[in-house]
């Protein structure tokens, strides 16, 4: 191959990735799926001409969102689903790219909540405990310890390989709800932090739905964008290589562990975000937030979206939220697990991409007119 | 690591431990013993429990989070069984019966079709885990069912120096840990079909180009671990208590136990279920706010010096 034509198929790599087409993310040949960082330039065209009128038109449904949903959509719905797909976001950024599917994200969200509340200012019975400080210091705070604990929880787990991963990050985390469950002198035991408000700013009081909306959905186009850029940034494409194949990168000069520890604290960083605005969500935080139902919940969120593009976990986090708002009317308010269980399970034996997997799956069927999709790797 | 610094390490570590153990029976010798026996017959249980885990894990790459429900459902149907018949080792068999069944059923149904698939089985058991977890909550409701303990193993047994008395039922469940572990010992070393089972842990591929039937051994283990998952149970009911979130701890108690003693390694998992049940129960009367933390040191130590666990072959 010449100089011309392997510049011409690093350029068209690109460009397949910025369309937001589904490329094969998880193939089994590494080389399909690394595309090499082009020129400044190009990649600058390529942003532009990336998007589509399909990007134009869900963004304009999102930001119009609260003028014709209720109060209680927005809110109930659409704010909750950005948080959480935010938080599966830095979930599908490690599974899906880094091949670390870690299960302690939602403990990392945790900690920045359970930071927010201790060093900001909580209800008044916990007042004991709340350093009151002011919120941007507090959550500025709390995002610089839950990403150290991120990086931490990186440097324990990327000690071994694979499928111990999510062994010892469920550990973690579920260590983390015990001690939070245990100990009253720091994490105030079984009640938690009550009362946690998002701060009222330029005269605007962030806690009502509609601005509280435009806040989530800032940060969640801002996690989105930094994932996409992310994971076309050497960074991110070294990234994709070792998870494909980490000895050959290791023989190439790359530092695995030091890529992989990397990973994890840049997922720290988006899971601390959401979970600060989750914090403000719910107005409080107790063991249960970091629970295991909630790490599962949230590992379930990812794979439901599909764990191939980053729009996966905002998918998974609205398919999640309305199941749990509305379809559990059709059961029993109690039975809510045996439905997300059950919708998890499905999905994971009959389409291990998720949402996105079934409907590439769907379009190449009707497209090429083939009986058989396309291959797909699949979540190994 | 240099010599000095592995006997740096060994003292660091070795230093405290001592001084803890003079000052605690200086202390209190009584609470610092009962506090010993107490972890070595929480340990027994964890090691049944997650002997059963790792069996699974070693040769099958299977991480089993389901393996926590197994335990509760094997618990369940333990209750139920005695109290109908009365008869505490009637429960015992049907524990580990039910909860080998449906271990049986999910390997036969689910795994044999997803061989290899490391982590799409892991998800699949945390499906199942969420699905039997919530069907036995609708079933059997979220009460307290507390077993009793069979007629000749109830009340204390006395006369002991030093603590006096202790409960009989928990000084059986000592011996009861070392009789399965040597049972389940002599199965792996001394049978057939545990000799097929180490050298599938060895060599999957080996292993079937032999021509031996490795399905039916991955079933017959996959049985067994789930059994003793449902065995554990049983002993559960009568030392803790059956309520729905018991299936967290276990599966917390088995991955620490496993990555602590290393994977696959029935011997590990016995030496990772002493020192995280001794660890914990120290933790609980010593300091019981942090007693978590003191588990988290040991797994973060173990796995910074010894990734692949204390007992655990290099990969």
């Amino acid at each position: 191959m010449s100089a011309a034509d392997w510049r011409g198929a690093m350029n068209a790599g690109v460009g397949r990735l910025a369309m937001g087409k589904l490329v094969p993310a998880r193939g089994n040949q590494g080389q399909s799926t690394i595309s090499k960082p082009a020129e400044q330039e190009n990649r600058g065209l390529s942003l532009i001409s990336g998007i589509r009128l399909r990007h134009v038109v869900v963004l304009a449904f999102l930001l119009a969102f609260p003028v014709y949903a209720s109060p209680f959509l927005t809110f109930q719905i659409g704010a909750q689903s950005l948080a959480l797909g935010l938080i599966a976001l830095s979930l599908t950024f490690l599974g899906g790219y880094g091949g670390m599917v870690s299960l302690a994200q939602m403990t990392v969200a945790g900690i920045a909540g359970y930071s927010v509340a201790i060093f900001g200012a909580a209800g008044s019975s916990d007042a004991a405990i709340s350093l009151g400080w002011p919120w941007w210091l507090a959550v500025a705070v709390a995002i610089v310890i839950a990403t150290l604990c991120a990086a931490f929880i990186g440097w324990l787990s990327v000690r071994t390989e694979g499928i111990y991963t999510i062994m010892i990050t469920l550990t973690v985390g579920v260590a983390f709800y015990y001690l939070c469950l245990q100990n009253y002198s720091v994490f105030n035991g079984f009640q938690g932090f009550q009362r946690m408000q998002a701060p009222t700013l330029l005269g605007i009081n962030w806690r009502d739905p509609v601005p509280f909306y435009y806040l989530v959905l800032f940060w969640s186009l801002a996690g989105y964008g930094f994932v996409r850029y992310l994971i076309r940034a050497p960074f991110g494409i070294a990234l994709q290589g070792i998870r494909d194949n980490p000895r050959r990168m290791n023989a190439l000069g790359f530092n695995v562990t030091a890529h992989r520890i990397a990973a994890y604290a840049v997922a720290g960083v988006i899971a601390a975000v959401g979970g600060v605005l989750l914090v403000w969500y719910n107005g409080l935080i107790t063991p249960n937030s970091v629970g295991t139902s909630w790490l599962i919940n949230l590992l379930i969120i990812a794979v439901l979206g599909g764990m191939r593009h980053p729009i996966g976990p905002f998918i998974g986090a609205i398919v999640f939220v309305l199941l749990q708002t509305f379809a559990i009317d059709l059961i029993d308010r109690e039975r809510f697990n045996l439905v997300i269980g059950t919708v998890f399970l499905a999905i994971v034996l009959f389409s291990p991409d998720g949402l996105l997997g079934l409907w590439a799956a769907l379009k190449s069927r009707v497209t090429s007119g083939s009986k058989f999709p396309t291959p797909t790797g699949g979540i190994k | 690591m240099t010599r000095f610094w592995r006997w740096f390490w060994s003292l660091a570590l070795l230093v405290p431990l001592a001084v803890f153990v003079v000052w605690g029976i200086w202390d209190n010798a009584k609470l610092f013993f009962i506090t010993l026996l107490n972890g070595l017959t929480l340990a027994s249980l964890y090691f049944i429990v997650a002997s059963g885990f790792t069996l699974v894990f070693g040769l099958m790459r299977n991480v089993n989070l389901a393996h926590g429900s197994l335990y509760l459902l094997g618990g369940y149907v333990g209750y139920f069984v005695a109290e109908k018949t009365g008869y505490f080792a009637l429960a015992l068999a049907a524990g580990f019966l039910v909860a080998a069944l449906v271990g049986l059923l999910m390997q036969v149904s689910i795994f044999r079709f997803m061989q290899g698939e490391d982590l799409r089985q892991t998800m699949v058991t945390i499906g199942l885990s969420i699905v039997i977890a919530d069907l036995m909550l609708w079933s059997i409701g979220a009460t307290v069912h507390q077993m009793s303990a069979p007629d000749f193993l109830s009340g204390p047994l006395r006369g002991i120096p030093l603590i006096v008395a202790y409960s009989k039922y928990r000084m059986a469940l000592l011996p009861l840990g070392i009789v399965i572990g040597v049972l389940l010992w002599l199965f792996l070393n001394r049978t057939r079909v545990g000799m097929m089972i180490r050298a599938g842990v060895d060599d999957r591929a080996m292993l079937a180009a032999t021509g031996v039937n490795v399905n039916l051994v991955f079933a017959v283990t996959f049985a067994i671990g789930a059994g003793l998952a449902g065995f554990g149970g049983v002993i559960g009911a009568v030392e803790l208590s059956m309520v729905p979130g018991e299936d967290v701890r276990l599966l917390l108690a088995s991955l620490i136990v496993v990555i602590v003693g290393g994977m696959g390694s029935v011997v590990g998992a016995a030496v990772g279920a002493i020192i995280l049940g001794v660890a914990e129960t120290y933790g609980l009367a010593y300091a019981p706010t942090y007693s978590v933390v003191f588990t988290f040191v040991i797994l973060a130590m173990v796995l910074a010096f010894r990734p692949r666990g204390i007992l655990g072959a290099a990969a």
